[in-house]
Formats: C-alpha cells, sequence, structure tokens
C-alpha cells in the first residue's frame, strides 16, 4: 500500500462508514428505527429554506471557533478553555451594548464597537489560560478548564444578579436589546444575518492565508512541530503560543459576540452552545487543514440542526447529533491509526 | 447547627467524596502506567446511566456496579487501543471519548430518565458505629464509602510498597529501561490502563445508586465531576494519599458552597455550585508553579537563607508527572 490521495480518501470514507453503522446500532439500541432517524436529520437540516438559513446560523460561530482553534493546534496547544473564550466574547458584548444602547449613536456604531469589545474579551480570556500556562506552568487544558468553569459562573451572576431582567431573574436570560440594535436580519428568513456569514468567511480565509502563506505561519508551525528546536533556532516559543492564544481568543470573542449581536439579541446561561468543544472536534476531523474546515463545519452544524426536531418527532434526545459527531471523529482517528500502521508495515516490507 | 448536624453533614462529605476518590486512584493507576485517559468526564456519565439502567432493569444494584466497571474498562481499552497500538494522541482519542460518552449517556438514557430505582443502602458497622463522633463520621456509611477509605490504602501498597508497583512505576518513568528489565511495556500499559478505568469507572454508579440516585439527564449534576478528577489527579502529585487529601478537599468546598447559600442571598445559587470546580483546577497553579522557570530565576536573586525555604514549601507542594505521560514506547 502506498501512500496516496486515493488511499487516503479510501480510509476516510471507510471510517465514516464504519461510524454511521456504529451509529445505527446504537439506535437500534434505543430501540429506535434508524433509517426514520436519519431521514428526520435531512430534513431537519435541508428540508426548507427557513431551516437551511439555521443550519448556515450555527455555522458562523462553529467556523469562527474552529478558525481561531486552528491557530492554536498549529503551535501544538490544546485551547479547551474556548468555551469560556466564547462566553467571555458574549459577556464583554453584552457589557458594551449596555452601556451604549441609550446613546443614540448610530446602531451600526453601536454594534461594531460591542463586537470588537466581545473579540477583547475573547483575547483576553485566552491570554489568561496562556498566562497560566506559561508563567504557571498549568498545562492549558485544565486551565483552560478551570477558566471555562469561571466564565459560565461570571455569566450566570451576571444574569441572576447585576443585570437581571426587569422584575424577575431567570434562565431565560437578560432583556433584549431594542430590535434597531440586532444585527441586520436576511429578508426573508427569520434568523440569518448575512454580515455574520460575511465576518465567517473572512474569518476562515484570514486563517489560512496566515498559517499557509506568511512567515509567522511557518514559524507557528516550526513551534508546533517541535518547540525546543523551533526556539534554539531563535524562535521564541513562549511568545508565540501567547500570540496564537490572542488570535485564537479573538476568533472565540467574535463567535460569543455572534450569538449576542445576531442571534440570541441578549445574553443567556448557555451562551457558548458548545461551539467550542464542537470546533475542538471539527479541527481535529479535518487534521487541522484549513481548507476542509468550513465544509466539515457545515456539516457538523447541519447534524445539530437537524436533530432539533428529534425529541418532537420520534421521541429520541437531540445528542443523537453529538453520537454522530463523536463517532465519526472517533473513527477517522482510528483509521488514521490503521492506515499509518499498514503504510509502516509495507515500508518495512519493501 | 448543633454537634450532630455537624457530623451527619461531614458524613455527607465523605460519602461525596467517594466516587471522586474511585475515579483519581483509577486515573493514578492509569497515568502511573504512562497513559492519560482524557475521556474521565464523559465515561463517568456514561457508567452512571449505564450501571442505573441495568440496576433498574435487573433489580440488582451488584451488576449495576459490575456494569459501571465494564464501560470503564471498555473506554479505556478504546483510549489504550487508539494510543499504544494505533499510536494516535492520546489527547484527542481521550477529548473525543470524553464528549462522545457524554452525547451517547445522554441519547441512551433519555428512556429511563427521572425513574426511581434501587440504590445501596448506609450499613453501620456494629460496635464501631457507636464510638463518639467517629462513630457518626466513618462508621454509618455504604458499602462503597468504606471501600473508598481501603482502596487508597490498597493503591499506596500496591504502587509503593510491591515489586509490580515498582514495575508500574517504571513503566511510565522509564519505560526503555523497565523494557531492558524485562517488563512488557505495552501489554503492562494496557492492563494498567483497564484497570484503572474499571475502578474509575465505578464512580458512574457511586453516584447513580448512592451519592445522586437515579439517572436526570444533563441536569444529574454530573458533568464536570470528571474533569475535576482529572485535576485532583495531578494535585495528588499521583500520589494515592495526597489524591485523596484533594478529593476531601473538592467535597468540601461543594459542601460549603449549600451550607453558605442562605449568609450569602446576593450570591446566586448556581454560582455557588459552580464556584468548587475552579477553586479546585486553579489550585493545580500552586503545585505546578514550582516548575516555572521565571520562579527559578527569581528565587535566585533571594537571600539564601529566605530562598532556601521557599524552594522548600514549593518542592514539598510540586507535582512532578510520570516522564513518560502519554508518549508512545517504541522498542528499538
Amino acid at each position: 500500500m502506498r501512500d496516496t490521495k486515493p488511499t487516503r480518501a479510501l480510509f476516510q470514507t471507510g471510517s465514516i462508514v464504519l461510524a454511521l453503522l456504529l451509529a445505527t446500532v446504537v439506535l437500534l439500541l434505543a430501540k429506535a428505527d434508524p433509517i426514520a432517524a436519519y431521514k428526520n436529520i435531512a430534513l431537519g437540516a435541508a428540508g426548507s429554506w427557513d431551516v437551511v438559513a439555521n443550519v448556515f446560523v450555527s455555522w458562523v460561530p462553529l467556523l469562527l471557533a474552529t478558525s481561531g482553534l486552528l491557530v492554536t493546534f498549529t503551535v501544538g496547544l490544546w485551547n479547551i478553555g474556548i468555551e469560556g473564550q466564547i462566553t467571555l466574547g458574549a459577556v464583554f458584548t453584552t457589557w458594551a451594548m449596555r452601556l451604549m444602547q441609550d446613546s443614540g449613536w448610530n446602531p451600526a456604531i453601536i454594534i461594531a464597537l460591542a463586537v470588537l469589545a466581545g473579540m477583547m474579551g475573547g483575547a483576553l480570556w485566552a491570554m489568561l489560560a496562556g498566562a497560566l500556562k506559561t508563567f504557571g506552568g498549568v498545562n492549558e487544558i485544565f486551565g483552560g478548564l478551570g477558566l471555562n468553569f469561571v466564565a459560565t459562573a461570571l455569566n450566570i451572576w451576571l444574569i441572576f444578579g447585576p443585570w437581571k431582567r426587569p422584575g424577575i431573574a431567570s434562565m431565560s436570560g437578560t432583556l433584549p436589546f431594542e430590535r434597531n440594535l440586532w444585527m441586520p436580519i436576511a429578508e426573508g428568513s427569520s434568523r440569518l444575518t448575512p454580515a455574520t456569514l460575511i465576518l465567517a468567511i473572512v474569518g476562515i480565509l484570514v486563517v489560512y492565508a496566515l498559517l499557509e502563506g506568511t512567515y509567522f505561519g511557518l514559524k507557528l508551525k516550526a513551534v508546533g512541530k517541535n518547540p525546543k528546536s523551533a526556539y534554539i533556532l531563535g524562535i521564541p516559543t513562549w511568545q508565540h503560543m501567547m500570540t496564537s492564544f490572542a488570535i485564537c481568543g479573538l476568533f472565540a470573542g467574535l463567535a460569543g459576540a455572534v450569538q449576542v449581536t445576531a442571534v440570541y439579541h441578549r445574553l443567556i446561561p448557555s451562551i457558548s452552545s458548545g461551539y467550542g468543544y464542537m470546533g475542538l472536534m471539527v479541527a481535529m476531523l479535518v487534521g487541522f487543514r484549513a481548507s476542509l474546515a468550513a465544509p466539515v463545519a457545515l456539516f457538523f452544524a447541519a447534524l445539530n440542526v437537524g436533530s432539533i426536531q428529534l425529541p418532537i418527532v420520534l421521541k429520541l434526545d437531540s445528542s443523537l447529533a453529538g453520537v454522530l459527531q463523536g463517532t465519526i471523529v472517533l473513527f477517522v482517528i482510528l483509521g488514521q491509526g490503521v492506515r499509518d500502521r499498514l503504510l509502516k508495515k509495507a515500508k518495512v516490507g519493501s | 447547627m448543633n454537634d450532630t448536624a455537624t457530623i451527619i453533614s461531614l458524613a455527607g462529605v465523605l460519602a461525596a467524596a467517594a466516587p471522586i476518590v474511585f475515579a483519581v486512584i483509577g486515573e493514578t493507576i492509569s497515568e502511573r502506567a504512562g497513559v492519560l485517559n482524557l475521556s474521565m468526564n464523559g465515561m463517568i456519565l456514561l457508567s452512571a446511566m449505564g450501571s442505573f439502567g441495568v440496576a433498574l432493569a435487573t433489580k440488582s444494584v451488584f451488576l449495576g456496579f459490575v456494569t459501571g466497571a465494564l464501560i470503564g474498562a471498555l473506554v479505556a481499552l478504546v483510549v489504550s487501543f487508539a494510543s499504544l497500538t494505533l499510536r494516535q494522541s492520546q489527547v484527542a482519542v481521550g477529548f473525543v471519548l470524553t464528549l462522545l460518552c457524554r452525547d451517547l449517556s445522554y441519547f441512551l438514557g433519555n428512556p429511563i430518565m427521572g425513574q426511581v430505582g434501587p440504590r445501596i443502602n448506609q450499613i453501620p458497622l456494629p460496635g464501631l458505629k457507636d464510638i463518639p463522633l467517629l462513630g457518626g463520621l466513618f462508621f454509618r456509611q455504604d458499602l462503597m464509602t468504606y471501600l473508598s477509605f481501603i482502596i487508597v490504602l490498597l493503591a499506596w501498597l500496591f504502587i509503593f510498597r510491591t515489586k509490580q508497583g515498582l514495575t508500574l512505576r517504571g513503566i511510565g518513568e522509564k519505560p526503555a529501561a523497565a523494557y531492558v528489565r524485562g517488563a512488557n511495556v505495552n501489554r503492562l500499559r494496557y492492563l494498567y490502563a483497564v484497570i484503572g478505568g474499571a475502578i474509575a469507572g465505578l464512580a458512574g454508579p457511586i453516584y447513580s445508586l448512592s451519592v445522586k440516585a437515579g439517572w436526570k439527564g444533563t441536569i444529574s449534576g454530573l458533568d464536570g465531576i470528571g474533569w475535576i478528577a482529572l485535576s485532583i489527579t495531578i494535585f495528588g502529585g499521583w500520589k494515592p494519599f495526597r489524591a485523596m487529601i484533594g478529593c476531601y478537599f473538592f467535597a468540601i468546598l461543594q459542601w460549603l458552597g449549600l451550607v453558605l447559600q442562605p449568609s450569602l442571598p446576593s450570591v446566586p445559587s448556581q454560582v455557588l455550585q459552580v464556584a468548587p470546580f475552579p477553586l479546585m483546577i486553579l489550585t493545580l497553579l500552586f503545585v505546578n508553579i514550582g516548575n516555572a522557570e521565571w520562579v527559578d530565576r527569581s528565587l535566585a536573586r533571594l537571600p539564601e537563607n529566605v530562598r532556601r525555604d521557599i524552594a522548600r514549601a514549593l518542592r514539598a507542594m510540586n507535582a512532578t508527572p510520570p516522564a513518560a505521560l502519554g508518549v508512545p514506547f517504541e522498542k528499538e
């Protein structure tokens, strides 16, 4: 066997088929009709223009999170703290909106400034994880997790405390902003905002250009491949790690800002909606290559949106989307391992 | 609060720490062998759901516990296969599994959500239970809480006082040396990862059949416990007794969150429930800071006597992971 594009594609397809088979077994275990479940997901994600628009609403923050993570993965960092970075982005955006909402300024300027504030919030939280790693020796996985918990607590405290709705605080979040402070929604759709689509597309293009076309991207790769030799060759390791944390935080903060200004129009307890963890899965699935991130993120978003109707129509839990995503990523990793082993054997044999 | 009430709630803290003790001891054994099993958080949810489902269907808590251990072992086997045999990143596989197991538990657990099922009861130990203070604290617990006291001692004896324990430490620290001395590194890593997984898997049924009996899906309050167990493993410096201290520390923090709630009306209850999690993880700062280079550099500027004391304090707190943790072993 040789390492060619067709064999790689063959292994990836094989892995996905196996993953779907396993997911089918899970469905049978749950005494559900697999065909009906898959059909329901497909219809739920592509059955009407409105659900297709919803898939794109979900695609934007997911792709933004993935774009940021590609940068941290390139330097070899596991930025699990991205969930908290998205949350802080949302918190900072809400904060900025609250400060400016009665100022009478042009709504476009208010929204733009609020989005920038969100990006700053995400970057700040990411650099905190970076500082814990660089100066405290705390592995970024655990530092990030700790900061995720802090972010959740802060968010809930704001919603139930200082920013609570007039009257009674509730899990439904803060009071929605005035309609003129929402990001403009596309005509004929209930939620899709063209501006956020542009942000997501520009975002992934920037990351692609940064990683594939700049000297800085090359240095990040060098640090990721071998921090020690990169350091010896004169690339300051921790500064590059810190910078990539900050870049990822900017993207995560942007995702949070989109959630507030374009999707929910307020701050809610689960504002990050798990897009950070899902972004980690997408980044792993595409093998940390920016070129595939957009379509794979779209597929994951489709699974998520497609599963929303499952509890109502088939009495199945919507976590089926996560089960499908998880088995696919797991089997692609396993398939990769099997392929590596076979390639090595072939090499030794020849 | 009077004395009896205090004793009862402190006894509750010991019981609440039991599942975390099992999870941390299991992970400690696995990591000592060099296998980082990051799937803990989802695995505990899946084993809690699975064991409750089996106990509900068979009316047997024993079979429930067996199921929990089997799920833990199986997940550890997948991590081991992917990392030891297929040489994929342990972090990647563990992370995918933690999300996959969590969603599997929510998906498959949907039909049994909120049902009332069997649970284990307290077994007051005759004679011992009537000792003033200590009796109420230690000897009116359920079986798994008693076992949580014992397993710490057993794990310590095994790791530090037996020949097999020496080999276990060897394959995690210097696998090449252990190999030269005749240890089959990868087979032993499989073995200890699976044993550790099975022990950690018991955390699930201890929750769903005792501490938080039943299965309540996303509001079970178990999401996050596995991450805490992983961070306590580091806090514990891969030593069973120090890890046990971490478990009780976390359980006390959680208990304080409940107790303090009435006296802090301005803080929403949700915040107090979450607070122990970041506090526990940020303790890692103290056990890791001695490893940071800038600490060495700034210490060097201090006068000798002060420097020595601080350095000693840092070293006492310090936790150094097994040298070959997560590193694949390849015989040349």
